[in-house]
């Protein structure tokens, strides 16, 4: 007997299409980014330790430094991002504490993230001198 | 609902302390910590875009013993988060699972993490950066 029924009327209900993985998958992308990422901002930091601010300035200035700064804030926010709402989503079991402390995190994470980004485009595009 | 009575996972006050478990325990610790790490490289940043002034108190903060004693926390954060998390990703391939494999793999990313963070410190000492 032909059935009448779309075919997204007959998937609907059935559960995940294949899309159950992606936040899974993103944590660990982004933490394989993260890793030579985090290497190359360690001896950023050591130089830059020992820069004051108008080296700093210079120093962010570089495309290179500046594109890799941007990179790395991106993807370190949004790892983090998945790290803490796991944490949450595992320790938090009342639903209004949970549903709070989800959307502050995402909160937390896109402000300070997108602060930190635009302070790196500005001073590498020149603003700060 | 959960009841309270019956212990619950992970049974951390029943099982005796092991390898394993403490590496577990620290790379969660360690991403927490790590996540203040991002905020405070993010006031880096925008000290750094807000003038001359802010960004030597930045420097100055930074640069305190407690700013020291921070940095010096989150350096170890950072290389123990890295190499348990590519410890994570072996796994994640199928790979090393066993109990022997992953108390290896445990010992290494420990000893990586204190390694490679007083390494770092060496230099950043003998350079003059701190």
């Amino acid at each position: 007997m032909a059935s009448y029924r779309t075919p997204l009327g007959r998937a609907r209900g059935l559960g995940a299409a294949h899309h159950g993985a992606s936040h899974w998958l993103a944590e660990r992308v982004s933490a394989i980014a993260l890793v030579p990422l985090v290497l190359w901002m360690v001896f950023g930091i050591l130089r830059l330790a020992s820069l004051d601010y108008q080296g700093a300035v210079l120093w962010v200035s570089e495309p290179l430094n500046a594109v890799l700064m941007v990179l790395l804030t991106a993807t370190a926010y949004w790892h983090m991002h998945a790290g803490m709402r796991v944490i949450v989503e595992d320790y938090i079991h009342k639903t209004l504490t949970k549903a709070v402390l989800l959307v502050l995190n995402m909160f937390v994470s896109v402000l300070v993230g997108s602060l930190a980004i635009f302070s790196i485009l500005k001073v590498a595009l020149g603003g700060a001198l | 609902m959960i009841d309270a009575d019956r212990p619950l996972s992970p049974h951390v006050q029943v099982w005796r302390w092991h390898l394993t478990m403490f590496t577990s325990i620290a790379h969660r610790a360690s991403g927490a910590g790590l996540y203040a790490g991002a905020l405070i490289l993010a006031g880096w940043a925008v000290a750094l875009a807000s003038g001359s002034a802010v960004y030597d108190s930045y420097r100055h903060l930074m640069g305190s013993p407690l700013g020291k004693v921070v940095l010096f926390l989150l350096t170890l954060g950072v290389f123990y988060h890295l190499a348990n998390g590519i410890r994570h990703l072996v796994w994640d391939s199928g790979r090393g699972l066993d109990i022997k494999s992953a108390n290896f793999s445990a010992v290494v990313a420990i000893a990586f993490a204190i390694v490679a963070t007083l390494v770092i410190w060496g230099i950043a000492i003998t350079t003059g950066a701190v």
